[in-house]
């Protein structure tokens, strides 16, 4: 008991003495680290809580494996130098072939495609697909949803009605209607998916920013005169993110689904080009016959990804759902 | 009385949601070529083609095209399908009664299964038996749909022979004629006109697209019912009933079991919706002959007017949906004020 009152006496002293050599100069920069300091705590006990969280760790190590496999891409699987690195190199060579035979490590589908390959570079496409996707949904959402909330009145009812309409409709058919009016490559299916996705995120950012806008420090801060535009971006944006965070985590995954069901019914993407969704519905009338593993490898990729990304959201949902931490 | 006023109020928003649904999908499909196509054919005369664009005002500006296309689906006139060879609103009749079956199938299946399972989880919390069915929710939202339905034909169809791979019924066996057309409901006309055979036929043919779909429908519901469990199960009044000595089995299936499936009702509501585009792909890998395989045949078949009907439609079903679940939302908890 004596010795832990002693420690503290102790360290109540180092910090006392600590003070004033860290005290900065500039009385901004303290204002900023002060302002800072409990948030910087608090993801501090989250990280904490990530790295302790087997199933959030268990998705990381997933996703970092996929994006291993998506950097090194050259190296893994090297492309012939003439050609589009994500067009499957093809020997025309039927039927398939199993995994093994040739060379082909997971064999080779229809029109001789490579399987390997295709893996390999489709993890490209999907990461890049399911982040640009994810990355500008949520700035539209957040920046629509912040002004939508924060603002209220006329502006908000009309940005509401604008993203009823747009939730009117299941994705996949929506992403469908817009996608047929676009050339046919992966930026029609990245475009289609920006346009289903982004309401969600407006309406989820204005429910937040509606909550945080009756808090007392919201208040407090008009109390002390500060400007609308400064309550907006450094009190209501930044303690709306936590949700948005955790919805856009548990999202890249059901993009990804999405966009790869897109290209499966045959939308963006031709023959051969490195998608996974892409290679299933290649690779279909092979699979029926026997040829397993045309379908069945692109198809494990993309649930492999996916999950990562549950598994990640999931946990992450459970940490900093603040009903969970008591 | 307040629950009548505040149906018309939201029937009232529906429509500004509908018209602008209608604008942006007007303005799609008008992008993607000639709607006039749908009406011409190889034998037409040159005469007959330009009385087609008079007759459908496809030579007018845009917003006249839109005009008349409104009113046209006020009178009841919606167009004609080129891919369904009949008109929009008798394909819609047609074609929505098998996807709303396969739904309510899938549903039918993945409801008990979703909360049985998930209330379990919850009761055995961080135990092996939560772990696993954690695995397997986050397996049921993972995994491609269209992938799951391959995989199912591969087993149960090619390897095994034991379930009919497409279709809803067996070609061979029945022909279109001996297919009654009653509520175009299969399931309920081949029973209507007393022809089981057809009627196990038919099941068995719905039983893979319905087990292929109610997989996501099963996991979402083990999350909720889980999560919502485990809230209820932390309150006062399940304390107040355990310290009363009311036996476990009772508070569990009385107090807290009915409880926390509020908010899962509200999951079922829009897993509903949901399944309308898991429909999509699950009706075109069965060969369905429902909502979700026409959209897609005319979607990339450039159909306009096909599109701007069933896009219609479908917008119409699930804001009706989302409304549904409020007010059941309303009802089943009486904190919820609708307004």
């Amino acid at each position: 008991m004596a010795n832990t009152k002693k420690v503290q006496k102790k360290k109540a002293a180092k910090t006392d003495q600590a003070m004033p050599k860290k005290r900065p100069k500039n009385p901004k920069v303290e204002e900023l680290i002060a302002e800072l300091r409990p948030r910087i705590k608090e993801y501090g006990d989250s990280l904490r809580m990530v790295v302790h969280n087997p199933t959030v760790m268990l998705g990381i190590l997933i996703i970092s494996i996929i994006i291993v496999i998506a950097l090194f891409a050259p190296v893994i699987a090297p492309p012939d130098k003439n050609s589009d690195p994500y067009l499957i190199p093809m020997d025309f060579i039927l039927p398939p072939r199993a995994p093994g035979v040739d060379g082909f490590i997971l064999g080779s589908g229809d029109l001789g495609l490579d399987v390997f390959y295709g893996i390999v570079w489709g993890a490209r496409t999907t990461i890049y697909t399911s982040l640009l996707v994810v990355g500008i949904a949520t700035i539209i959402g957040l920046i629509l949803g912040s002004v939508a909330g924060f603002y209220g009145g006329r502006i908000d009812n009309i940005l509401m009605r604008i993203t009823d309409v747009f939730l009117s409709l299941p994705a996949l058919i929506l992403a469908m209607a817009v996608s047929s009016v676009l050339s046919k490559d992966i930026n029609s299916i990245i475009f289609s998916l920006i346009i289903v996705w982004w309401p969600s995120y407006a309406r989820l950012v204005r429910g937040q920013v509606l909550a945080i806008k009756e808090n007392t420090y919201i208040e407090a801060a008009r109390a002390i005169g500060a400007k609308n535009s400064r309550i907006l971006f450094r009190h209501v944006v930044p303690n709306s993110l936590t949700p948005l965070m955790v919805a856009v985590t548990m999202d890249i995954g059901s993009v990804a689904l999405t966009a790869a069901g897109l290209s499966y019914i045959g939308f963006g993407v031709e023959t051969g080009y490195a998608e996974w969704g892409r290679m299933v519905s290649d690779g279909q009338k092979w699979f029926v016959a026997g040829y397993w593993w045309t379908v069945a490898f692109p198809g494990l990729a993309i649930l492999l990804f996916t999950m990562g990304f549950s598994l990640v959201g999931d946990g992450l949902r459970d940490i900093f759902d603040p009903r969970m931490k008591r | 009385m307040r629950l009548s006023r505040y149906i018309a109020k939201r029937l009232l928003l529906l429509i500004p949601v509908l018209i602008g649904v209608s604008i942006i999908i007007f303005t799609l499909s008008r992008m993607t070529g000639d709607p006039a196509a749908a009406y011409i054919n190889d034998k037409m005369t040159e005469q007959q083609i330009q009385q087609v664009y008079d007759k459908y005002h496809f030579n007018e500006p845009l917003i006249n095209q839109y005009w008349y296309w409104a009113k046209g689906i006020l009178q009841g006139d919606w167009g004609w399908s080129k891919i369904a060879m009949q008109p929009v609103d008798e394909a819609i009749l047609y074609r929505f009664p098998v996807t709303l079956e396969l739904t309510i199938l899938s549903m039918a299946l993945g409801i008990p299964i979703g909360i049985t399972l998930g209330t379990m989880t919850a009761l055995r919390k961080d135990k092996a038996f939560d772990h696993i069915v954690r695995v397997i929710s986050l397996l049921g939202v993972s995994i491609p749909v269209f992938w799951l339905a391959l995989i199912l034909q591969y087993v149960f169809f090619y390897q095994l022979n034991l379930l009919p791979a497409i279709n809803i019924y067996n070609p061979v066996e029945y022909s279109a004629k001996d297919i009654p057309h009653i509520t175009n409901f299969l399931i309920i006309d081949s029973l209507l006109v007393g022809n089981i055979g057809l009627f196990i036929d038919h099941v068995a043919h719905m039983v893979m697209p319905a087990v292929t779909l109610s997989f996501g429908i099963i996991a979402i519901l083990i999350r909720i019912q889980r999560n919502s469990m485990l809230e209820v199960l932390n309150l006062d009044y399940i304390k107040t009933a355990r310290a009363k000595g009311l036996p476990e089995k009772t508070v569990i299936n009385k107090h807290a079991r009915r409880n926390a499936l509020i908010p899962t009702t509200t999951v079922i509501g829009l897993s509903f919706g949901a399944s309308l585009g898991g429909a999509v792909l699950t009706e075109n890998i069965f060969a369905l002959p429902g909502l979700g395989k026409w959209s897609a045949n005319s979607i990339t078949h450039f159909d306009s007017t096909s599109i701007l009907g069933f896009v219609l439609f479908i917008a119409l079903v699930y804001s009706l949906v989302n409304l549904a679940v409020d007010i059941i939302y309303a009802y089943l908890d009486p904190r919820v004020k609708l307004g």
